[in-house]
């Protein structure tokens, strides 16, 4: 199925690399693993990063937990393929050791001693940095013929909350690290992050707060001079009352003799008490219902594309990310 | 069958001097911690809430309009507790400059605020947040001024965060790491250079060379300028980890019932019984319990009924919305029974979702109620 697009617009389908935040609890991991399974629809070749060491990847997928290496991780319709990696700021660190300064056998003396640990941790970004420079290096990769490795990666990124100090902790460190190889590997990463190869995507509910941290969030992405790219609002669950009814009922007026018929000429015969039940779980329905409403006209303020995602009641596994995307495609992610 | 968390019995007793509320981001803690700390109160007890980054109209709930860093009685329209309640919010930038200020002479102190080694430490460094809600918690049990404190825990990612960010933050202030990358030839004495000798040196000319070599003289000024009250610092830390480890504090883990957020608080309940720290229960907030007794297959297949004869269209939706909620709480209580059958001698409460969000004295006595099993009964 076809549909305009209005999500998904020309700008952000340029991007290379999305970066996917959102506020705790929002499921931005599952949004990440099926924009993956999206943007590989039809042939193309994805990478789907972690930074957080949860292993909320691999939990997705029902595998074993990821090592730090780009592996298979599900075939696309049409031929497509997305690989995870789940990067490790200290393997990171070996990695850029072994590169420039052949540190081998003492690496791993140093890793146990906990110095790496400590390393990653005496320059506040340093982690941070390491990260974003492993995300760049996948983006910028080519293969023999000079073509680039992957189509597209997206970025399982720390929530909204933390999320600019991430992305923009590479400027910071470039600031405070003056020279060095890291000081290079900062510049080229500002340089992508900033730039219409990169899209910084939020996740929310239509919830009070997890919709007033993405404004927030949008805002501060904004004065960073990072592009936001569309808002997910995951979770919608289908308005079930005849709009006439939300607003009467939500102030708790359900005509209660009405569903009494309504229930009995459908062969129900229900209790008093199971009646007043329904009523009040209709009731909150309706509140919910209002509040979502009122989330949806906030959030229109940040002015950015939005892709609904529908509530998966039976919860997330791999079949319903596979649904996840089909939904994310027919509202035209590519 | 999994017991029921009796808070009502936790904050009643008065050997518990320190509740701590954890579990990962957007669970709810800040209103788990506040709604504890309303009903302490309310049941006689000098209570005091270090919430972390409360909802503005949380805070507003509890009279906190500015970070204060220092409680503030909470004095709020009908709100006339038999004890007292008290919070306040963790400005931790303001809590490490305190901290300074405190503990190193006035010339030491303005070196130390004045590195920019520091200023990224006290306000960006991954584990500064935890560290310094210890850092808050150790001095308000201090002053013994309240007898019972509600302690709300940042929102990392994940719940063993609060327990192990004051060991990385101990860890990267602790001058010996810093001393032996800066400067390797005047560590002689330390035992580990001499087990990876040259491994070091090069380790630490490449981490100098990666971080550059002014962050690393920042960073060596500032651990010297640090010393002298480093070893106050750590000796804090500890006494506050003795005191989490004390009879006199609990652990309320709270979860929603979402599969990460039990995961987390799997982990944490673990951890919690390796370090021999008291746990209370686990608080599974925002449930859906169902209100009618009605199976989704019935409810559906009235719906269906109805709509093919165009009749009762309200009815009809009310059936639906039903079905769908029994079809939420299904899934609740496949995600819990997971978490008890791997945890069962772990006590839990529900507390049942509000239809709209808590910022306000009535809300947090609801959620009080519900967490001490005294709300509305939920049926089902």
């Amino acid at each position: 199925m076809s549909t305009p697009v209005v999500g998904w617009t020309d700008q952000v389908a340029r991007a290379r690399l999305h970066v996917v935040t959102g506020k705790g609890g929002t499921g931005k991991t599952t949004v990440a693993a099926a924009l993956a399974l999206a943007l590989a629809t039809g042939g193309r070749r994805v990478l789907l990063v972690e930074v957080e060491g949860r292993q909320g990847i691999a939990q997705l997928f029902d595998t074993n937990p990821l090592p730090y290496e780009e592996r298979r991780i599900a075939s696309a319709p049409g031929g497509g393929e997305v690989r995870a990696l789940h990067v490790d700021a200290e393997e990171a660190l070996l990695e850029y050791f072994a590169m420039f300064y052949n540190l081998g056998f003492a690496g791993r003396t140093l890793r146990r001693m906990g110095a790496i640990e400590f390393a990653t941790t005496l320059a506040p970004g340093l982690r941070d940095v390491l990260l974003t420079g492993k995300v760049k290096e996948t983006v910028g990769r080519t293969d023999d013929n000079g073509r680039h490795m992957y189509d597209a990666v997206v970025l399982d990124a720390p929530p909204t909350g933390r999320i600019v100090k991430f992305l923009d902790v590479t400027k910071a460190m470039a600031e405070l690290a003056k020279v060095g190889p890291i000081k290079g590997q900062s510049d080229g990463v500002v340089r992508l992050l900033h730039s219409g190869d990169t899209a910084v995507h939020l996740v929310t509910l239509l919830e009070e707060m997890p919709v007033r941290e993405t404004i927030e969030a949008v805002a501060e992405l904004d004065g960073a001079d990072l592009r936001p790219g569309v808002v997910f609002l995951n979770r919608v669950r289908p308005p079930r009352l005849p709009a006439r009814s939300v607003t009467p009922a939500a102030g708790g007026r359900v005509d209660a003799s009405r569903v009494r018929n309504g229930l009995t000429s459908a062969g129900l015969d229900l209790s008093e008490e199971d009646l007043d039940g329904l009523v009040e779980e209709t009731v909150e329905h309706a509140i919910r219902v209002l509040a979502e409403q009122n989330a949806r006209e906030q959030i229109a303020e940040v002015d950015l594309p939005a892709v609904e995602l529908p509530d998966v009641t039976e919860g997330i596994d791999t079949a319903a990310l596979y649904e996840l995307a089909e939904a994310m495609v027919e509202q035209g992610v590519r | 069958m999994t017991e029921q968390l009796d808070v009502d019995s936790l904050i009643d007793n008065p050997d518990i001097q320190v509740i701590v509320c954890c579990g990962s981001g957007g669970v709810g803690k800040t209103t788990t911690a506040a709604a504890i700390a309303v009903r302490a109160a309310e049941r006689g007890r000098k209570t005091v809430v270090l919430t972390i980054d409360p909802a503005r109209r949380l805070a507003q709930a509890l009279g906190l309009r500015e970070l204060g860093n220092t409680p503030k009685e909470v004095e709020v329209d009908g709100f006339e507790p038999d004890g007292q309640l008290s919070a306040m919010m963790l400005d931790m930038r303001r809590t490490f400059d305190d901290m300074v200020l405190a503990h190193a002479g006035e010339k030491r102190a303005q070196e130390v605020l004045a590195n920019p080694f520091y200023k990224t430490i006290s306000s960006s460094f991954s584990g500064t947040q935890e560290y310094m809600a210890m850092e808050k918690l150790g001095q308000l049990a201090g002053e013994g001024r309240w007898d019972l404190i509600v302690v709300d825990t940042p929102p990392s990612r994940s719940a063993l965060d609060f327990l192990d960010a004051p060991q990385r933050m101990s860890t990267a202030l602790d001058g010996r790491m810093i001393r032996l990358l800066s400067g390797p030839a005047r560590s002689g004495g330390w035992g580990i250079r001499k087990v990876v000798g040259a491994g070091v040196m090069l380790f630490a000319k490449a981490v100098s060379t990666i971080v550059g070599g002014q962050l690393l003289a920042d960073a060596s000024a500032f651990v010297q300028a640090f010393d002298s009250m480093f070893g106050g610092f750590k000796q804090r830390a500890r006494k506050t980890y003795e005191l989490l480890r004390s009879s006199g504090t609990s652990f309320v883990v709270v979860a929603s019932p979402e599969p990460d957020a039990l995961r987390e608080a799997s982990y944490f309940v673990e951890r919690l019984a390796s370090e021999s720290m008291p746990l209370a229960g686990l608080v599974i907030n925002r449930t859906h319990p169902v209100l009618a007794g009605l199976s989704a297959t019935k409810a559906t297949a009235a719906a269906d009924g109805l709509d093919s004869r165009g009749a009762s269209p309200l009815a009809a939706a009310v059936l639906r919305l039903h079905a769908d909620r029994v079809a939420v709480r299904e899934r609740e209580r496949r995600l819990l029974a997971r978490f008890t059958k791997a945890h069962p001698s772990v006590p839990a409460v529900s507390v049942p979702a509000m239809p709209s969000d808590v910022h306000d004295l009535p809300g947090l006595r609801t959620i009080g109620e519900q967490l001490a099993g005294t709300g509305l009964p939920a049926r089902n």
